[in-house]
């Protein structure tokens, strides 16, 4: 009937391909529980870009293009070095799969690090919201809210990194210790979606935020 | 790992299995962490009920002279936090589905029993947040945080009120994953969806309604926490700010929530009707329907608390639109609940006082809320007591009921012992009267004009409120009931058996309490639920086609 | 059940694409096209989502189940856009009750 003789099957599935197919599904109903996590900023963004237009754009415009370019570039690096990573997996070719993690973590790290390249950037200009913000523009008011809204949904996707980055350590060690079989992956192709899903984020954030005003000029 | 486990005489349960408090905290096995959940929410119940005996003793009298207004608006808010995130919205999801939904489908455990335990410990740091709060001298925001009171002018623990609102959802939604993950993966062969009982489908269409809305919720609050903290202007009108916005994304999870809280009490009602009046439930896949149809339309309808709120009249004519349907799958269940009992073989144990008591209050409940979807008289009612009253119809009529219902009917199940059912039927019977008695005078008072949230009134008003705080003793009194004579019978009731109520199930073919992996051998499924052979139509000379049909089914 | 496995080729395609489409939209940006901008900015990043999510996240060879989640969640994301924006768009359009 089942092969609970094997220790990678917990007790209370019949199957591998039960407790991998409930894996999956418990992971992507998280993510759609991520996905309106994010919603209600984005809705915020959408509503005070209709609201005001110009200034969002002129607050948009000190931000860095070309970082944000270059992060987004890094970002769909890592995600495809995730992809291989979870392909080595389904093939249990371990040291592919510890290879294709660091990569992933490498990439996410540089990631990180633009962005704290950009805050403190941010930070000397005076442009984080709150006692000491000070616009260089009109309207300082209506830019403080695009910069609360800047730093709240970048900040929030940083900290997802974070949790994505130690979700790549712990795989690495597992992943090197030969604990993945092409039975038993679940947790790097789960570590995957997550990555994935943090990608798709920026995807849209990354326009949203940083393109707004481009035509506009600097 | 016992083989022989659960049998009658002598077999460990899941109660004996394992001793120790760490066999107890660090469990896996999804009924001891019902019972744990049992624990914690009992005591914010009870916390709850405490702040909502001191409003109602200050609306004793038309003046304000027992607390200040100050305290009042902190006395409600905190009675309005405890009993919607700390006891409504977990309360039947985490005791009883946590304990059935795995039982119910013949599975071993949910998907992901350390989630479940995880999702305990998470609960309970949330409160730790909320008693926090309360040693800080508590919110006075309204359960509802709105802007820009809460997020600038109020001199309250607004950060952690709102930290712990944040860390409760994110519990219940460790619940409603394991819930979604095993009912789709985890059914015992044969056990297609439309043979699951409606507690199962109520919990699945509860589960949808908590991944997809509680994150908004989620967000809300951080952002609201942000807001207070940097002083950033997101919410503030002084500041190019939108307090409406809050309001939508408040009230994009909150107007959900309130499905969160009835449908598993709905659940509950399928499940008790159709045992005590010995038959099918009428009209299944349509009540199974009309649970995702509530699930679904339930998340368009948010706007019909916001009709004062300056939002578009264009918009706000789709919301009552919305709200008229979304009353429709209800009153469906209502209306097949009532068919199952028509020339059902009805007895009137303890969970079936509750179950009649649900259909007539949910009713009212859910018809003035009709009335509240009418934005003609919501402009007038709107902030008074005649919302107040609504929302406690189908919150304590209903949800409160269906959870004393549910948990006099699988408490026998759970702990094997029956209750003294004299005084289980006298506590049903003063939790109904108590609970009239309390809130049908609010629906007068509201009409008249009497503001929520108001601590001091005209003398006019005040008959009306004597008789709600007299009410409510009352019902605090059917209440407290149960804590006794539940409790005792876990000493001294009689021996439950497998299943005292003779009741159709797989909960009530193994033991009672059953054993730690819930069945001996696996169940596989070959009839429909609540397959009650209908024996007393033929008896009766009943020349019914379906009762011959059901027999030859069975 | 064997899972299928994609091919590495397909994986960087997809990646190439998605660089292609990163340009894309950095460059359409810096031309004022009105609200087409818009409109071509989150096309662009739709479909680069779309991509990752069918590619990268194995839903174009997943279960029904899985492609009914993500689905769910994409629309109801749309549930939460939709009924606000109508709100704040409409405001005015409609008299107060009565008139």
């Amino acid at each position: 009937m089942s092969d609970h003789s094997s220790s990678t099957l917990a007790h209370h599935f019949d199957s591998h391909e039960q407790q991998r197919e409930a894996s999956t599904v418990g992971m992507w109903a998280f993510l759609v529980t991520e996905i309106m996590f994010f919603g209600g900023l984005f809705l915020a963004y959408v509503l005070y870009r209709s609201r005001y237009p110009q200034t969002f754009a002129d607050a948009s415009n000190h931000l860095n293009v070309i970082w944000g370019g270059v992060n987004t570039v890094v970002l769909i690096a890592s995600s495809l070095t995730m992809a291989l990573a979870v392909r080595a997996a389904q093939l249990a070719n371990r040291k592919t799969i510890v290879l294709m993690l660091i990569l992933t973590l490498v990439l996410g790290c540089v990631f990180l690090g633009i962005k704290a390249v950009e805050y403190k950037e941010k930070f000397d200009h005076h442009l984080v919201p709150g006692k000491n913000f000070q616009y260089d523009g009109a309207n300082g008011q209506k830019a403080q809210i695009f910069f609360s809204l800047y730093f709240a949904m970048t900040g929030l996707h940083a900290v997802h990194m974070v949790i994505g980055a130690g979700l790549l350590i712990w795989m690495i060690v597992l992943a090197h210790k030969g604990v993945f079989t092409a039975e038993y992956h679940n947790h790097i192709e789960n570590v995957g979606l997550y990555w994935h899903f943090v990608d798709i984020v920026w995807i849209f954030l990354f326009p949203l935020l940083y393109l707004l005003g481009f035509h506009v000029g600097h | 790992m016992s083989t022989t486990a659960g049998h009658a005489a002598g077999g460990s349960n899941y109660l004996t299995a394992e001793h120790g408090l760490k066999s107890w905290l660090l469990t896996k096995d999804h009924k001891r962490i019902a019972v744990l959940y049992l624990i914690s929410v009992s005591f914010f119940f009870m916390l709850g009920g405490l702040f909502a005996s001191l409003v109602r003793a200050e609306l004793l009298t038309p003046a304000g002279d027992l607390l200040s207004a100050d305290s009042y608006n902190r006395a409600f808010t905190m009675h309005g936090v405890i009993m919607v995130f700390f006891f409504l919205i977990p309360a039947i999801p985490a005791v009883l589905g946590n304990f059935l939904v795995p039982v119910m489908i013949g599975a071993k455990d949910l998907a992901f029993p350390r989630i479940n335990l995880l999702s305990w410990y998470v609960y309970n740091l949330a409160g730790l947040l909320g008693v926090w709060v309360l040693l800080q001298g508590g919110v006075d925001t309204g359960w509802t945080f709105y802007t820009p009171y809460s997020s600038v002018y109020s001199n309250t623990a607004v950060i952690p009120a709102a930290m712990a609102g944040f860390v409760a959802g994110f519990s219940s939604i460790l619940t409603a994953l394991n819930f979604v993950v095993t009912i789709h993966r985890m059914r015992a062969p044969g056990l297609t969806w439309f043979r699951l009982p409606l507690f199962i489908w109520s919990h699945y269409a509860t589960s949808l309604i908590i991944l997809l809305g509680t994150p908004v919720l989620a967000i809300t609050l951080l952002a609201l926490v942000l807001e207070r903290g940097f002083g950033l202007g997101i919410f503030d009108p002084a500041m190019g700010g939108d307090p409406v916005l809050f309001q939508h994304l408040f009230w994009f999870y909150s107007h959900p929530a309130v499905y969160i809280m009835i449908l598993p009490a709905m659940g509950i009602q399928s499940e008790l009707v159709a045992a005590f009046a010995r038959k099918r439930v009428f009209g299944y896949p349509v009540v199974a329907f009309a649970s995702l149809a509530i699930a679904i339309l339930g998340f368009l309808v948010w706007g019909h608390h916001m009709f004062t709120s300056s939002q578009s009249v264009y918009a706000s004519t789709v919301f009552s639109v919305l709200t008229m349907l979304v009353a429709v799958p209800s009153a469906v269940k209502v209306f097949n609940w009532t068919a199952t009992l028509h020339e059902g073989s009805i007895s009137y144990e303890t969970p079936m006082l509750y179950a009649l008591g649900f259909i007539g209050l949910f009713t009212i409940g859910g018809l003035t809320g009709v009335m509240l979807g009418t934005m003609g008289i919501d402009l007038h009612v709107h902030d008074t007591y005649f919302v107040v009253a609504h929302f406690h119809y189908v919150m304590v009529g209903g949800t409160i009921l269906g959870y004393l219902g549910g948990l006099h009917y699988w408490w026998p199940k759970m702990f094997g012992r029956m209750y003294n059912q004299f005084w289980s039927r006298i506590a049903a019977i003063v939790v109904f009267i108590g609970f009239n008695l309390t809130f049908l005078p609010q629906f007068v008072v509201g009409y008249l004009g009497m503001p929520r949230r108001y601590w001091s009134y005209p003398a006019e008003f005040q008959i009306w409120n004597v008789l709600s705080t007299a009410g409510a003793t009352v019902l605090g009194l059917g209440l407290a009931l149960p804590l006794v004579y539940l409790l005792m019978s876990l000493k001294n009731g009689a021996l439950a058996g497998n299943n005292p109520w003779g009741a159709k199930g797989l909960e009530w073919e193994t033991t009672s309490p059953p054993p730690t992996f819930n069945f001996d051998t696996p169940p596989v499924v070959t009839e429909e639920a609540y397959a009650y052979a209908d024996s007393h139509l033929v008896e009766a000379g009943h020349s019914d086609k379906k009762g011959k049909k059901e027999l030859h089914g069975v | 059940m064997s899972v299928h496995v994609e091919p590495v080729k397909t994986y960087v395609m997809v990646f190439s694409a998605l660089m292609v489409l990163t340009v894309a939209t950095v460059f359409v940006a810096y031309f004022d096209l009105g609200l087409l901008n818009n409109f071509v900015a989150m096309g662009i990043a739709l479909t680069k989502a779309s991509l990752v999510v069918l590619i990268f996240m194995h839903v174009r060879h997943g279960s029904k189940l899985t492609k009914m989640i993500a689905l769910g969640g994409f629309l109801w994301l749309i549930f939460l856009f939709l009924f606000p924006l109508a709100d704040y768009d409409t405001r005015g359009l409609l008299g107060p009750l009565g008139k």
